[in-house]
């Protein structure tokens, strides 16, 4: 019962959410000068007028705005206003799945290698490989993504023909922008599981559990693993939003046709129905990823109560 | 202490390993293409000196190339950029097809043609020539085809739809004063006789008709709106046929078996990378996995063209586009409504210099507006009309300055603004400008950085003093450059009204003696430079490029368009 009203509760929030976000991003759009048709060769007066009023743009901006919403209550998203005639939901559909596919293995690389070498950090602290950790996971978390990217691609491609430059056409086109992708979750996931496992390890009940006689194997993975990666799912939500929904510089030094490179070419041509498609897109699964952490975190943590004031 | 150096060992270690780890990559790597190329250039030269022919074709005959953007419609009646342009151009072909070396217009589709003594009447006697499907290409196709493009009804309407006022009441049907199309200039006579008349006289016209609003479409697209969003539907006519399409990511088209040259089209497909990024783009080139880069459908970073040029000799290409960089004024307002002032700012940019050190593709300097590369009476129009409007003069700027100055009560220039559109390459020359006026003429210039569609909005409402522009041709005529500047013209961003040179170019529409034609365009042109200054010429654009030595058969246009269908790979 408490987990149906919990969920019926974060929905209602969400709803909420997206219709503010849909409401600003529309009218913050509109704000800007420009729209799809602005170009250095100006088209005729008679032509423009004519385009405008094929796509609405001649009608006053709340008239607009009624419109694009009672289009997006029946679940259409539109055509494109630069790539003609082209749904917007083909076009999320076909860059999401090449943003995903990358994300996905990057979140996956992130995680393993990330609690990997937290967990090795703190077992080992103060050791010689809690360093070497550490000074990897400084590296990654201050040298910027495409620094990151584009040595990789110097070295290992360019130099070392070991990868190829550019494209995403079979596992070997990904090794290079995964690397690229996940070199800073790895650093933070690692800092965190380093840090909370530290912390976990002088907690009395694992002192209890030493003198109980549990094995050290039985007491790492059921007690210090478990509580110790509690602030890694936590992160895990926004990140995976934020992996998956493309990173504009990877996609763009990888030649990675995803919905980041997508999303700032749209906003270069002010395709209003492509801005307002993949920002709704955008806003659900953030949501969504936040809704599931939230859920996750019930099982995984006791002491979260349904009931309890944890508001998203 | 001893962490300190515990540290410093892992680096070390790691330094030595990865060193050694990539010794062994580079080695390996080496010694790998060394053999290769040993054991490829052997044979060769076997062969190559018992045959005549010392080109021999690749076995794969798959040409690789970058577009920076993908294009945004294949639908000829929507097109209208270079992208499409360079994809629409494998897969589809007009009445005629340009000859990119002479820069005329060959028998495409239509095998010959005849034109009437006054220069309106076109008659065009089509091929034998096939659709993809294998159904013949007709006059009927052509009708079809250009109605879309003027029917305003067309859902979206063609955004180059004035493209084809040269017709006969081309206009006047899109604009509904004509509601029967069969009283536009175009007729179906019979399958294979298509007719055209003319608005007016145009010289160009048969060069028109390669460009992709021309193009023909088949029968299919009736009732389908969406046909060309989709491979599976669209119906070609040209020497390859689209094959796959991701989104965002790559694009293929292949040899079109039905094309009426089919014997002459040596490739059997192009793969299209749809990368936007000039590092990447130069790098995958190096890398072996691009034939060409560089423009126009490619990019090489502004900052690496001197370096590989030199690195890259035989491979690397350069190219006049027909294309003009230039500041324009906002000649509305104070103090730019001056002449004397507007000629002191265009005196003092010395342009060798800024080509020089800051543009560094080899462009050539421009003191007049129509670029080379532009078709005249007799040979190219800049050949004929030089471009010796002004001459870089800081003493006379200074003067000329002082003077205007004084016309406009005024003791000092104020600060002035300068816009342009975000890019690296406009900021540096913007700031190298602004430099030499402040040098030259002690004027403080503050440099204003817009976003694109921002800066084009500002610029078409006048909200500016001067800004940063650059026109490249519809068409090969002078006409392309000049017919922007008369009062009121959509494209005359400066505000300039002048009924004189109004005249001149409307002589030089109604006109077709080519020789008169040209006089008019001189007239025109030092009116709006020498005479009037609206704007100042900086240099005309050059594209850079890099090609395989073993790609052949590639040829651009006056305009720097590029033409694959008749490129071939020999073996390498």
């Amino acid at each position: 019962m408490g987990m149906v009203r919990y969920i019926a509760n974060k929905f209602f929030y969400m709803l909420v959410s997206l219709f503010v976000l849909i409401s600003a991003t529309f009218f913050l759009m509109k704000a800007i000068p420009g729209d799809p048709f602005t170009s250095e060769k100006k088209i005729p007066p008679e032509i423009k007028a004519r385009l405008y009023e094929q796509y609405g743009l001649d009608k006053p901006l709340y008239h607009q705005y009624f419109k694009y919403l009672g289009e997006i209550a029946q679940g259409d998203l539109g055509v494109s206003m630069k790539r003609l005639n082209q749904d917007v939901t083909h076009l999320i559909g076909q860059t999401f799945s090449a943003s995903l596919k990358l994300g996905l293995i990057a979140i996956l690389v992130s995680v393993i290698v990330g609690v990997f070498l937290g967990m090795m950090a703190a077992l080992y602290h103060r050791k010689f490989i809690d360093s070497a950790a550490m000074v990897l996971a400084v590296l990654g978390i201050a040298v910027p993504s495409f620094v990151v990217a584009s040595l990789l691609q110097y070295v290992f491609a360019y130099k070392f023909h070991m990868f190829p430059v550019s494209g995403f056409k079979g596992p070997m086109y990904y090794v290079l922008p995964v690397t690229a992708l996940s070199a800073q979750p790895i650093a933070f996931i690692a800092r965190l599981t380093r840090s909370s496992m530290l912390e976990v390890l002088h907690a009395d009940y694992i002192k209890t559990a030493k003198a109980k006689g549990l094995s050290w194997a039985a007491i790492l993975s059921r007690h210090v693993l478990r509580n110790g990666i509690l602030p890694v799912v936590t992160y895990m939500g926004p990140m995976t939003a934020n992996i998956v929904t493309g990173s504009v510089v990877i996609e763009q030094i990888f030649g990675v046709g995803g919905i980041g490179k997508q999303f700032v070419e749209a906003i270069g041509v002010r395709d209003y129905t492509v801005i307002m498609g993949i920002t709704i897109f955008y806003g659900v699964l953030l949501m969504v990823a936040r809704f599931i952490t939230d859920i996750a975190y019930v099982f995984i943590d006791p002491r979260i109560k349904l009931s309890g004031g944890k508001e998203g | 202490m001893k962490k300190s150096k515990s540290l410093l060992l892992m680096i070390a270690i790691v330094l030595v390993i990865g060193t050694v780890l990539a010794g062994c990559g580079g080695n390996k790597n080496n010694a790998n293409s060394g053999t290769n190329a040993a054991a490829t250039t052997a044979p060769e030269g076997s062969t190559n000196t018992g045959t005549t022919g010392d080109e021999k074709l690749a076995a794969d005959q798959t040409l690789r190339v970058n577009l920076t953007a993908e294009p945004p419609t294949f639908n000829p009646a929507q097109a209208q950029d270079s992208q499409a342009n360079t994809v629409l151009k494998t897969m589809y072909e007009g009445l005629t097809r340009m000859n990119d070396e002479t820069g005329q217009a060959e028998p495409g589709i239509a095998e010959k043609w005849d034109i009437s003594a006054d220069g309106l009447v076109y008659t065009f006697h089509l091929r034998d020539a096939q659709w993809s499907n294998g159904d013949p290409v007709e006059a009927a196709d052509f009708v079809r085809a250009w109605k879309i493009v003027l029917d305003p009804n067309t859902d979206p309407t063609a955004p180059y739809a004035y493209q084809l006022y040269y017709l006969k009441n081309g206009e006047e049907y899109y604009t509904k004063k004509v509601a029967d199309f069969n009283e536009v200039g175009v007729k179906a006579v019979d399958a294979k006789t298509l007719e055209v008349t003319l608005k007016a006289p145009t010289p160009y016209f048969l060069g028109l008709l390669s460009f992709y609003t021309y193009y023909p479409v088949h029968k299919s697209v009736e009732g389908n709106a969406k046909w060309a969003t989709s491979k599976d539907t669209m119906i070609t006519n040209g020497a390859f046929t689209l094959t796959e399409w991701t989104t965002g990511q790559s694009l293929q088209v292949s040899k079109n078996d039905k094309y009426w040259d089919a014997a002459n089209i040596k490739l059997a497909k192009i793969d299209f990378s749809l990368v936007n990024s000039g590092a990447t783009e130069l790098l995958s080139y190096k890398n072996g996995e691009l034939d060409r880069a560089g423009a126009p459908h490619g990019e090489i970073p502004q900052e690496q063209v001197p370096i590989v040029q030199k690195e890259l000799p035989n491979e690397f290409q350069r190219k006049g586009i027909a294309s003009t960089y230039y500041y324009e004024f906002n000649i509305t307002e104070k103090p730019f409504n001056n002449v004397k002032i507007r000629k002191a700012l265009a005196m003092t940019v010395n342009r060798q210099s800024l080509i020089d050190n800051v543009a560094q593709g080899g462009q050539l300097p421009a003191f007049g507006y129509v670029p080379p590369g532009i078709a005249g009476a007799d040979g190219e129009y800049r050949t004929a009309v030089k471009d010796d409007y002004f001459k870089e003069d800081t003493e006379e700027a200074k003067k000329l300055l002082a003077e205007g100055l004084a016309e406009e009560g005024l003791t000092a220039l104020p600060p002035v603004e300068l816009s342009y559109n975000t890019s690296e390459g406009h900021k540096k020359i913007a700031l190298a400008v602004a430099d030499m006026w402040k040098q030259a003429l002690g004027i403080t210039v503050n440099t204003v950085n817009q976003e694109w569609a921002v800066f084009i909005d500002n610029r078409q409402n006048l909200n500016y003093q001067i800004a940063r522009a650059g026109w490249t041709a519809d068409y090969n005529d002078p006409m392309t450059f000049l017919d922007m500047w008369v009062t009121g013209g959509g494209n005359n961003d400066t505000g300039y009204a002048n009924p004189e040179y109004d005249k001149l170019i409307q002589e030089a529409k109604t006109s077709s003696d080519l020789a008169k034609r040209q006089e008019l365009f001189a007239k025109a042109e030092k009116m709006i430079i020498q005479d009037d200054m609206i704007l100042i010429p900086f240099y005309y654009y050059t594209n850079n490029s890099l090609t395989k030595e073993y790609l052949k058969g590639v040829t651009l246009d006056f305009s720097g368009a590029i033409d694959f269908t008749r490129a071939y790979l020999l073996e390498h």
